[in-house]
């Protein structure tokens, strides 16, 4: 591999970048705005808070979603294509008994259409060197301290296959609407290192 | 043999740091690199398996000093000398800009 050298700030190298490219004719001006615009507008956490209370308010969806997560969530209109390669979804549900919570150890896989942009702790050395050899501390850090009986669960994402933390729906929710219950699902929830 | 992005387990990376109402992206040059690898990638420029790989393979020094985003660019360096779309020369010389 080619040596990196350079002291230039990052900024300007990747507009000299974007630069050649453009004049070789492999990006059209304007085109990255309208990919990022796009993007963001699409994936957000806000999808998996949909996957969420549809499970939590159907129990035959949510029995399915474990089964068959790529296929099931077709029925909200979701999708994991999209990207740059079809990917599998695996959803796991917690219970009173068993926590899950997601890391990619490698690197940084993330249900991305489901969740958005991952944030940049799910990426940092940090959480995935640490969270797969003391999940408990970590998730004590996130201020989410688990009762000692609960096993917890911790799912190593991959370039194939990416995984989703239904939470345990909060008590006294009864009486909420799908969308209300959608409203109360926060991305870390999503991931397994907050409560909901 | 493992790389140096292959840390689990490993102890030493301190504390996790979590930003409190996090943008997607902290720069535009981030968001314009995370647009770039979509570009190339589709464009059949290099693949996606590639891309993955000139990150897990930078200099294990180079990996850890580097942030995300930095890595990415580093990456997508790398694969368009290797793929000979510019020259080295071509992507450091920011005389004209």
């Amino acid at each position: 591999m080619s040596g990196d050298h350079s002291d230039a700030p990052i900024a300007a190298r990747v507009r000299h970048l974007e630069r050649l490219l453009e004049e070789r004719g492999l990006v059209i001006p304007g085109a990255l705005d309208e990919t990022l615009a796009a993007y963001l507008n699409r994936a957000s956490p806000a999808n998996g808070a949909r996957i969420v209370a549809r499970a939590w308010t159907d129990p035959d969806f949510g029995a399915r979603l474990l089964a068959d997560a790529p296929a099931v969530i077709a029925e909200l209109d979701l999708s994991m294509r999209g990207g740059l390669q079809v990917q599998d979804l695996q959803v796991v549900a917690n219970t009173d008994r068993e926590h899950n919570v997601v890391v990619c150890t490698l690197c940084s896989c993330y249900p991305l259409a489901l969740l958005g942009p991952s944030p940049t702790w799910y990426k940092s050395e940090s959480y995935r060197s640490r969270v797969v050899r003391e999940p408990r501390e970590v998730l004590r850090e996130f201020g989410f301290e688990l009762r000692p009986e609960v096993e917890i669960k911790v799912w190593d994402a991959n370039a194939e296959t990416r995984y989703l933390v239904v939470p345990n729906r909060p008590p006294g929710t009864e009486n909420l609407a799908e969308e209300q219950l959608a409203a109360l699902v926060t991305r870390n929830g999503l991931i397994g290192t907050a409560p909901v | 043999m493992s790389r140096i992005n292959d840390v689990g387990g490993m102890y030493g990376f301190g504390q996790i740091v979590a930003e409190q109402d996090e943008p997607p992206f902290h720069a535009d040059w981030e968001a314009h690199v995370f647009a770039l690898n979509s570009t190339l990638v589709r464009q059949g420029v290099y693949q996606i398996d590639e891309f993955r790989d000139a990150v897990e393979r930078l200099p294990p020094g180079q990996y850890l000093a580097s942030s995300y985003y930095q890595r990415w660019f580093l990456a997508i360096r790398a694969l368009l000398i290797e793929k000979g779309v510019f020259t080295e020369e071509e992507l450091d010389d920011l005389r004209d800009g």
